[in-house]
């Protein structure tokens, strides 16, 4: 690959990074904190292109070498295309049902605020289900969101993914689903749903980790949250 | 003007592949299309590269419905969202890494690492061992500095021993790990004995046994004679472009592995003390995750001991699939079949010893 074409591609990569950072983009593959980086890391990819660019010309009666670099460098075109042509969607219910629920106990179980329907995380239902035994959710009408996932057997769970870098490491929590549930529910729906506490269990078909249920009373589809990760949860 | 190099580089280096094109960037140099054509027969092997680039990119946009097409299975979204996660993530650390490696090789003088480092190899893999605390990154940006240290004049003992140190005990990781495992603040204490350790027996190792003739770092342009500048745009340019490609490869394999090996696996192998410490190892080979991250997976591995959990926290950030395949690209494939087993299998040891004693 010659200097013109690594100038180019150089080039395309910081844009792409760029575009990703400047739109929610890269919300789908890291955390949001890694923003600032991604944006940097593209100005500085487009900088190198410009000076590349800028010495090639400058330089070039008294260039020596005519480096190339390996035939390696093409691969990274791949990102590229597959940013731009692709943008593949976050990880959703294929990976959730390929993994073992991540629940782990909760450093500890804050009050609750009042008033009715209470807003809960799936990460804090299912922490406060399990290690608190419901204590906090008594007798409260509750609105989680999550997308849809079906295990083998057809059985519904709302799930939310967690984050703490990139989708590499994405693990999900799960609640699985009773009562009033929707008799057709296709996978990756996002649903808000509108329930209550109910001490019954299951266990992960995957890691054997533990999975409170949820007694469903209204289920509303919604749309995607523009963070489709849940970033709270263990950070 | 030929462009014929002086020294004894390969034939490679001298072909001048796009003459015409290339002339408007090449700035006054009218002579060059004649005389390329006189000198350099195997212009007509090479493609030329910003023509090729071009037509990727045109026929990748004309095709993008079938190739959408072909790429809506579950298990290839995933994949694909795995790929470029790996890649958005890791690119950032990696440039950072790159800037630093050329601030290095173009800012600082060599006879700096000559002072700064104990003259004794056997003291030096120490000292630069615990240098790795001051790098605040995680295992992508370790490589492209230590191959500049290499470069550099230090001691390759030493460079290899803060390349294997750096990911895993900087302030970011260590606190990562703490608040991870919560209820075992051990673990913490566990995780940077082991990696400190395996990162100096590892350097005198090399002290001791390596040869010279395996670390053959690539051909790099020279940037004698030229200004600061040109000195170090063109080390970035010439890093990104090489760890890159294999940041690339391997993002593809972990993608790869994740989506396809499925966790069941993992369950059978949790029960037996030394297979889950094998498992866990093998699996931070495969899943390739930044050190900054891979404490939290760690952490919900909940089925399996913590010593084999330390395992996965010691070798993840010293050995894993990018990391073999940008070693291989930094330091020569020699190098990396040599030096990724025999760090894997001490890091196994060390972290297994650390986990019986500490933990």
């Amino acid at each position: 690959m010659n200097r013109l074409a690594q100038t180019a591609l150089l080039f395309l990569l910081g844009a792409t990074l760029l575009h990703a950072g400047l739109t929610d983009l890269y919300l789908r593959y890291v955390k949001a904190g890694l923003r600032p980086l991604v944006l940097l890391a593209g100005v500085v990819l487009i900088m190198t292109a410009a000076a590349t660019l800028w010495y090639e010309r400058r330089h070039a009666p008294a260039r020596q070498h005519h480096h190339h670099e390996p035939r390696i460098s093409w691969l990274l075109a791949l990102p590229v295309l597959a940013l731009i042509l692709v943008a593949p969607p976050a990880l959703g219910s294929y990976s959730a049902a390929h993994t073992g629920t991540a629940l782990t106990k909760p450093f500890g179980f804050p009050d609750l605020p009042a008033g009715e329907p209470l807003r809960l995380g799936v990460a804090d239902y299912a922490g406060r289900a399990v290690y608190d035994d419901g204590r906090s959710l008594r007798d409260r009408e509750l609105k989680i969101t999550g997308f849809v996932t079906l295990d083998r057997s057809g059985a519904p769970y709302l799930v939310r993914m967690g984050l703490n870098c990139c989708a590499a490491d994405a693990q999900p929590v799960k609640i699985a689903l009773t009562g009033n549930v929707p008799p057709v529910l296709s996978p990756d729906t996002w649903l808000e749903i509108t329930g209550r506490y109910t001490p019954r269990r299951t266990k992960d078909p995957v890691n054997d980790g533990p999975i409170p249920y949820l007694d469903v009373t209204r289920a509303r589809p919604v749309p995607a949250p523009a963070d489709p990760y849940d970033e709270t949860w263990n950070n | 003007m030929p462009v014929r190099t002086t020294g004894g580089t390969g034939p490679v280096a001298t072909t001048r592949p796009a003459p015409q094109e290339t002339d408007e960037t090449a700035g006054n140099e009218t002579a060059r299309p004649v005389a390329d054509k006189g000198t350099s027969p195997d212009d007509a092997r090479h493609l030329n590269s910003p023509l090729l680039l071009t037509l990727l990119l045109l026929t990748a946009v004309m095709l993008q419905d079938p190739i959408r097409g072909a790429l809506s299975a579950p298990v290839m979204q995933s994949w694909m969202t795995v790929f470029v996660a790996v890649m958005v993530q890791a690119l950032p650390f990696l440039v950072l890494g790159v800037l630093l490696s050329a601030a290095i090789a173009v800012f600082v003088p060599p006879s700096f690492f000559a002072r700064a480092l104990p003259k004794r190899p056997a003291l030096a893999v120490p000292v630069a061992s615990v240098a790795g605390v001051v790098l605040p990154g995680c295992e992508c940006a370790s490589v492209p500095v230590a191959g500049a240290l290499v470069r550099r004049g230090v001691t390759p003992a030493a460079a290899l021993a803060f390349l294997l140190s750096a990911p895993a005990i900087n302030p970011i990781v260590l606190t990562a790990t703490a608040v991870a495992f919560p209820g075992n603040p051990e673990m913490v204490l566990a995780r940077f004995v082991a990696s400190l350790l395996v990162a100096c027996v590892m350097g005198w190792l090399w002290h001791r046994l390596g040869r010279t003739d395996w670390l053959r770092p690539p051909d790099r342009p020279s940037y004698e004679g030229r200004g600061r500048g040109a000195a170090f745009w063109g080390s970035v340019r010439h890093d990104v472009m090489h760890a890159g490609g294999f940041l690339v490869v391997g993002a593809m394999a972990a993608a790869t592995l994740k989506a396809v090996v499925p966790e069941e696996w993992l369950r059978v192998a949790a029960g037996h003390p030394v297979l889950s410490v094998l498992a866990l190892a093998v699996l931070a080979v495969l899943l390739s995750i930044c050190s900054e991250a891979d404490a939290f997976v760690a952490a919900s591995l909940t089925q399996f001991s913590l010593t084999a959990r330390l395992t996965f926290l010691v070798v993840g950030p010293m050995i894993d699939l990018k990391l073999f395949a940008m070693q291989a690209g930094t330091f020569g494939r020699a190098f990396a079949l040599r030096f990724a087993p025999a760090t894997f299998a001490l890091a196994v040891v060390v972290s297994a010893l650390t986990g019986m004693v500490l933990l």
